[in-house]
């Protein structure tokens, strides 16, 4: 049995979402091939080389890869599918958008966000927004699965030294281009790969009262997250939502401050370590997963635990 | 341009979910269902397309029982224009009717319709999965445009420029028509259906077709072995002041 990690990456460096997915990979099999696709990704392929665990790094380089294009990434990873018994992605908008069809053009029925390996061919995944876990067992030759990556701990990104291995350009195909991108820009850490994410909602009111939720974790190196309603409001930008249909946290302190506690936003932050409510409801659902709940006004009090938190 | 809108009837958002005492699945016993948020704003796009004058005809397409007829009334009472059941008994939630036979289903629909553009919900929100329109778009060969927030066609219509939700923030693709477009939240705001087109929706044409007209099987896949709760969180304390909070962070949870 050999796994294949199709690796998330920006051509210079392996994203985080790819030590975690190997993670999972490892459960699987001791022999892990992980495939990077993309337009000058040596220095990519050379950090995967060093990533532990894995046995061989494919690299498939060609300008048609310079973005993720699925029509086109879709080819190259069909070209070695299947050598492969599991082929794995993050679960990240990238994985999500490519997988799929991958799975389709090899017949094969995906496994979405698994967060727990029972044994090669059984997984564990949420559904219904978190609240059952349905364990599957998947009866297909070749396991195309995305990984939900807060379920599984990052492999070290040092300490290999995996063979590389070029492979040709797939065909490619002019029918998808890509037009544009507007990246948000941030010295704070990723939303889902911090140690502690500040996550403000509707309660904040205004795009500009916004600026005491980013006061409080620039002062203690967060990341700062948004319930759908206050991404709806235009207070923050989309790529902020955590929640059922955006992005899934769980770190080790979870602020959620005048946010009232949706179900699709328990199911993006409920297995953070720990978890903090401000809110001025006291009756607010937020309460039910906090392990700290603060009955205030968050005006007054997010101000005061910027200036007291050291 | 015709336009393929696919439905399908899940379990109401608000609804809060309780697994069966025998693990085998869900219990929808009762509960109330709903068109499914993300195919509910797919309609809307599609309709709005018409209104503009940009598309001629939306025909909106959901496999189930015999209740789906609900569901594809409230997309027809938005003002799509026609209606095609693929029936089935088998659930369609989980360990019945999977996304990529659904998607199977959609392509033999989509051979026959010759839709230029298919605009789906990104995921359900009772398995998400999060597969079949990409699914869909690899079994025609054609591009798909996941995640949108926003979707323009061009004049000459036969290329759409669709702005996507990623997780760093927006893209933007110029994808070919034929195409497949999966919804996200932020692409409207969907219209509630008025009584008088309530009305209408009833003389709208339904169509019935079985599984086995389009040459697919429900088979899973995948498995059910069991569906049960997620453990559930203890709730804790409330604390009265923030340097009780910070007390707490600090010297109980250890976090800061």
């Amino acid at each position: 049995m050999t796994v294949l990690v199709i690796a998330e990456h920006t051509h210079d460096e392996i994203k985080p979402s790819t030590l975690n997915t190997i993670s999972a990979a490892a459960k699987i099999s001791s022999d892990i091939d992980v495939l990077v696709i993309g337009q000058d990704c040596a220095a990519a392929c050379s950090a995967a080389q060093k990533i532990a665990g894995v046995s061989k790094v494919i690299k498939c380089d060609h300008a048609a890869y310079a973005h993720n294009i699925a029509e086109n990434i879709t080819p190259a990873v069909l070209q070695i599918a299947k050598n492969y018994s599991h082929i794995l992605a993050p679960a990240s908008t990238f994985g999500k958008n490519v997988m799929p069809r991958v799975a389709a053009l090899l017949d094969t029925q995906q496994i979405s966000d698994i967060i727990s390996i029972e044994n090669d061919s059984t997984f564990k995944r949420p559904v219904y927004a978190g609240n059952a876990i349905a364990t599957v067992e998947s009866l297909d030759s070749i396991k195309v699965i995305t990984v939900r990556t807060t379920a599984f701990d990052k492999v070290a990104a040092e300490g290999g030294n995996a063979a590389l291995e070029d492979l040709a350009a797939a065909e490619t195909t002019d029918i998808s281009n890509f037009v544009k991108q507007e990246v948000t820009v941030s010295d704070r850490p990723e939303l889902t790969a911090a140690n502690i994410v500040i996550s403000g909602g509707r309660g904040l009111g205004s795009a500009e009262n916004f600026h005491i939720i980013e006061k409080l974790a620039d002062k203690i190196g967060a990341a700062v997250g948004a319930s759908r309603a206050a991404v709806d409001a235009g207070y923050v930008p989309n790529d902020y939502q955590v929640g059922q249909t955006g992005k899934v946290v769980a770190p080790d302190l979870y602020i959620a401050v005048g946010i009232s506690g949706a179900i699709q936003h328990l199911a993006g932050m409920k297995d953070s370590k720990v978890i903090v409510a401000i809110n001025k409801d006291a009756e607010a659902p937020i309460f039910s997963v906090a392990d700290y709940g603060l009955v205030a006004d968050l005006f007054e009090v997010v101000p005061e635990l910027t200036d007291k938190i050291a | 341009m015709k336009i393929l809108v696919p439905v399908k009837r899940a379990i109401d958002y608000n609804v809060k979910v309780r697994v069966k005492a025998d693990e085998s699945g869900v219990d929808l016993a009762n509960v109330k269902m709903s068109i499914n948020p993300f195919d509910e704003i797919a309609v809307e796009e599609a309709v709005r397309l018409v209104e503009k004058g940009v598309a001629s005809e939306v025909v909106v397409v959901s496999i189930g029982p015999a209740q789906v007829q609900e569901t594809l009334r409230t997309a027809l009472a938005m003002g799509a224009d026609r209606a095609i059941r693929v029936q089935t008994d088998v659930p369609t939630d989980l360990g019945g009717v999977e996304p990529l036979a659904v998607a199977k289903c959609l392509k033999a629909l989509c051979d026959k319709e010759q839709p230029s553009l298919v605009i789906m919900g990104k995921q359900s929100i009772d398995d998400d999965s999060n597969q079949t329109g990409q699914m869909l778009a690899a079994l025609l060969g054609w591009p798909q445009a996941t995640f949108a927030s926003e979707l323009s066609i061009s004049a000459t219509k036969d290329s759409a420029e669709v702005t996507r939700e990623i997780d760093g923030g927006l893209e933007t693709l110029a994808v070919k028509l034929p195409a497949v477009v999966t919804t996200d939240l932020r692409l409207n705001e969907p219209r509630y259906a008025s009584l008088p087109n309530i009305m209408k929706a009833k003389k709208k044409p339904l169509d019935d077709v079985s599984a086995e007209e389009l040459g697919v099987e429900f088979k899973p896949r995948l498995k059910v072995l069991k569906v049960t709760t997620p453990p559930t969180r203890q709730s804790g304390i409330k604390v009265d002041s923030v340097d009780a909070l910070i007390d707490k962070l600090r010297n109980e949870a250890k976090v800061i």
